[in-house]
């Protein structure tokens, strides 16, 4: 393997720093007593004192969370039942169209979908609020879902399922003790990612969210138009500490299935991984 | 039993039919209503006869492919890099974890930092060159979104070197050539597949960002999703809204069309 140079590891050094220099700037100055994002006057814990006593802040951060799990949860409900829907369908053309339906929405960008889900809001007179921004979060969330079980799908043993069928078990049997379990990993996964684009959301929120309601991003959205707090600033110091462990976590998880994945391959009794290199 | 397992997959079916194929449908027919209920091809004239309007998008879609150029011109060399780097998987874990944190809170640091007072100008002060005003300007737009774009630009086409088989490279250079030719007749026509997933997952974006035009730009900048927006939330214009949602849905399909998977080439699956 050929290994950087001097120069080369320099570059690398230099996107990381510019990636993380706003990041680093935000932080910096949430601890800034002279209350501007410039002018660095001397340490306070003021603006974290300020959030923890913001009591509209506070009730719009568990409201997000409250969205983003209810909207992961039944997300990965629908997704996992349709990418076993679209698994079992019979004729590979209905597949190809199904899963194209499905990566509409991802690809579509988030104004589109706001703005075509205030339409369809509207026309069937749903109120805006807290419902439909949910609704809309498991809308496009399924998507991912979807995408994650999939995989884990196509990847089962399938004798395992004749396998089951011949001993008798009914349909319902064969989902819960083989398919659920196998694919339980893609599931999770997909649970999380739905649950980070819940938490993320702007756009499309910004759009169904209506007057009563409002997640942090529409809160920080309309904060920001307003000038700088510093306020935002030690949220987003908190965010990025909740944001980073969230990652951590998730990467360790991986590395830990990989690491199970290996042993199963080396596993002789396992016929199919011995025969296929 | 079949029934049984088929039902199960209801939910997934009424999901397409009310939130993929009705919205679509909605916004066509919503794009052919003029702006009192009844039926006109009224915005679609007045989009392709305005000036205003055709200005707009043909500007929205320069920034997204200036925003696009600078991302790529970036991220390309670090992906190369990165994919030799000791740690790699650590530190592509790094240059992602930006994309983590919320755009508006990203955005929202750019407010202090490009300011008339802020870390950028009391630099250029600092070097001599003066105060230069950069918020609430195109420069002050085109920098932030590139800034959040560079993440998305880097993982895909880090993923395409990386899966290039090294034998390839030891082959070329045992061929005899040198790193710069290997580079150029080797890895990258190899990651140009990267290249294009990551032109698709940078440029239809930089279409559509309103709140980063909205806050770092002020009003100076109006692409396809600050038009949008601005037509269904503050002007209530729903018809005109829906029709440039359709021409940034077809963008969409042109850009897609154009970036997607090519089955030529010397790659196989």
């Amino acid at each position: 393997m050929i290994k950087n140079n001097k120069a080369s590891t320099m570059y690398l050094l230099i996107v990381f720093i510019l990636l993380y220099a706003p990041i680093a700037y935000l932080i910096y100055y949430s601890f800034n007593a002279g209350g501007t994002m410039n002018q660095f006057t001397g340490f306070t814990w003021e603006h974290y004192q300020s959030l923890a006593s913001d009591t509209r802040l506070i009730t719009i951060a568990l409201d997000t969370l409250r969205v983003a799990l209810l909207s992961a949860l039944a997300a990965t409900i629908i997704g996992t039942l349709g990418a076993i829907g679209i698994y079992y369908a019979k004729l590979r053309r209905t597949q190809t169209i199904l899963l194209s339906l499905n990566n509409i929405l991802l690809a579509s960008p988030d104004v589109i979908i706001g703005a075509s889900f205030l339409l369809l809001f509207t026309l069937v007179g749903f109120r805006l609020g807290f419902y439909s921004v949910l609704l809309s979060h498991i809308a496009f969330s399924i998507p991912i879902v979807v995408l994650m079980v999939l995989p884990r799908l196509e990847e089962m043993n399938t004798n395992m399922l004749t396998a089951a069928r011949d001993l008798g078990a009914s349909q319902l049997q064969v989902l819960k003790e083989i398919i659920l379990p196998s694919i339980t990993p893609g599931i999770l996964a997909g649970f999380f990612m739905a649950f980070t684009y819940s938490i993320d959301d702007f756009a499309v929120t910004f759009f169904v969210t209506g007057n009563g309601f409002a997640t942090l991003s529409v809160e920080i959205y309309s904060r920001a138009r307003q000038g700088v707090s510093l306020e935002i600033n030690a949220l987003s110091t908190l965010l990025f500490l909740v944001a980073m462990g969230i990652v951590v976590g998730y990467y360790f998880i991986q590395k830990q299935q990989r690491q199970r994945k290996k042993t199963a391959q080396i596993d002789p009794t396992n016929h199919e991984k011995a025969v296929t290199p | 039993m079949l029934k049984q397992r088929k039902a199960l997959s209801v939910p997934y079916y009424l999901w397409i039919a009310l939130f993929v194929i009705a919205p679509v449908f909605l916004l066509l027919y919503q794009s052919f209503q003029n702006i009192d209920g009844s039926f006109s091809l009224a915005n679609i004239q007045t989009y392709f006869t305005s000036t205003v309007y055709l200005t707009m998008t043909l500007q929205s879609f320069l920034y997204a492919f200036v925003i696009t150029v600078v991302a790529l011109l970036i991220s390309y060399p670090a992906a190369y890099f990165l994919t030799r780097a000791k740690n790699k998987q650590l530190w592509l874990l790094v240059l992602i974890l930006p994309t983590w944190i919320n755009i508006l809170l990203k955005t929202y640091a750019f407010i202090g930092i490009l300011s008339q007072t802020g870390a950028v100008n009391q630099f250029f002060e600092f070097i001599g060159l003066g105060t230069q005003p950069l918020l609430f300007t195109r420069l002050g737009f085109i920098i932030v979104a590139t800034y959040i774009e560079i993440p998305f630009m880097l993982l895909p086409i880090f993923n395409a070197i990386d899966e290039i088989d090294d034998s390839m490279v030891f082959a070329s250079r045992d061929l005899g050539a040198n790193e710069w030719d290997t580079f150029r007749s080797v890895i990258f026509p190899m990651s140009m597949s990267g290249v294009r997933s990551g032109v698709q997952a940078v440029f239809i974006p930089s279409l559509s960002l309103f709140m980063l035009t909205r806050l770092i730009a002020g009003n100076r900048v109006v692409t396809l999703g600050t038009a949008i927006e601005q037509h269904f939330l503050v002007t209530q214009n729903w018809g005109m809204g829906s029709t440039m949602g359709i021409v940034l849905i077809i963008i969409m399909f042109v850009v897609m069309f154009l970036t997607g998977k090519r089955r030529k080439g010397g790659q196989r699956g």
